[in-house]
């Protein structure tokens, strides 16, 4: 009887107090993202401590600076930094709590990181149609795992923030979104910080 | 977390159109000068990579602290303990590795 009673009461929290759930499992929620999101950071420098022994590894094929255009990647990097604006834009007007904004933001935020995305799959299609692809040298497979795998990221983040504006439009801010786009915004700045190092180790370095 | 709801510091929790503004220019800047140094060369190589590598640095604390919002309140404090553990662990693990690769590599070179 007195579990019953116990039962009966959390269901009660879990239920109603929208917001001191909030306050409570909802920052938890974020917390616990973000540990995720370190141990995604340690993925990340094992694959660029791979990448750094692989790199001068040719095979007799091209090395970065044969293959790297670096206005294209300037490009790419401009597409990311915006979209990290915009979306630090749409978490602004998520706590004003004005939704159409929020939306808005979202999109266009979802738009400049699916043109990122284009752009890598089009350097990476014309990489393989010219005989460059991950099996031609160590240093390309070390390349197309580091570079994929952000981008793998980047694709997720945008079928996540697609997911995530359709729940917007459907249910509203709730407090269960605004801790999703939380963790999502964390998701968002994160894979701009891992960009940075990508274009500072493989294409800045591979060029110079 | 980055949005830390807590009451004396709500703007400090989420930032502000002039905190996202103040990054977004710093990245610009950090990634600009970086890129035109590379494409059109004026200084030494290995002066060349230090600036990059310093930028990049510099650009990645940029933005932890304007996009991320990590700072010193007490709603960051296992935020912040959990990035510097991580970032000890990647220094750690690509320094050594790196560092074993490099010996194997020249160890291997020398016979």
């Amino acid at each position: 009887m007195s579990n019953l009673v116990t039962n009966a009461g959390h269901t009660h929290v879990d239920g109603h107090g929208h917001d001191d759930h909030h306050h409570d499992s909802g920052e938890m929620t974020v917390f616990g993202f973000w540990l995720y999101l370190m141990t995604d950071c340690i993925l990340f420098a094992s694959i660029f401590a791979v990448y750094a022994v692989l790199v001068n590894n040719v095979a007799g094929g091209p090395s970065g600076a044969d293959i790297f255009e670096l206005p294209y990647v300037l490009g790419e990097t401009a597409l990311l930094l915006f979209s990290s604006i915009t979306y630090g834009f749409a978490m602004l007007a998520l706590f004003k709590g004005k939704k159409s904004q929020v939306l808005g933001w979202l999109g266009m935020t979802f738009l400049l990181g699916a043109g990122f995305i284009a752009m890598e799959i089009n350097e990476f299609h014309l990489l393989i149609s010219e005989g460059y692809g991950p099996s031609r040298s160590g240093f390309l497979s070390g390349f197309f795992t580091l570079v994929g795998t952000h981008g793998l990221h980047v694709t997720s983040g945008l079928i996540w923030m697609a997911i995530m504006m359709y729940q917007v439009q459907k249910n509203g801010l709730t407090a269960t979104n605004k801790t999703r786009l939380s963790c999502l915004s964390l998701f968002w700045h994160f894979l701009d910080v891992v960009w940075i190092c990508v274009f500072t180790v493989v294409y800045l370095m591979g060029t110079m | 977390m980055a949005n830390a709801h807590s009451h004396d510091s709500h703007d400090a929790g989420h930032g502000s159109v002039k905190s996202y503004a103040i990054g977004f220019i710093l990245s610009v800047i950090l990634t600009v000068i970086p890129f035109g140094l590379v494409m059109y060369p004026t200084l030494p190589k290995a002066m060349t990579l230090w600036i990059v590598l310093i930028f990049a640095v510099v650009q990645v604390l940029v933005h932890l602290v304007y996009f991320l919002h990590l700072d010193r309140s007490a709603a960051q404090r296992n935020n912040v303990i959990a990035f510097v553990f991580a970032a000890i662990v990647i220094v750690l693990l690509v320094g050594l590795s790196l560092w074993i690769m490099f010996s194997i590599h020249t160890n291997m070179m020398a016979h």
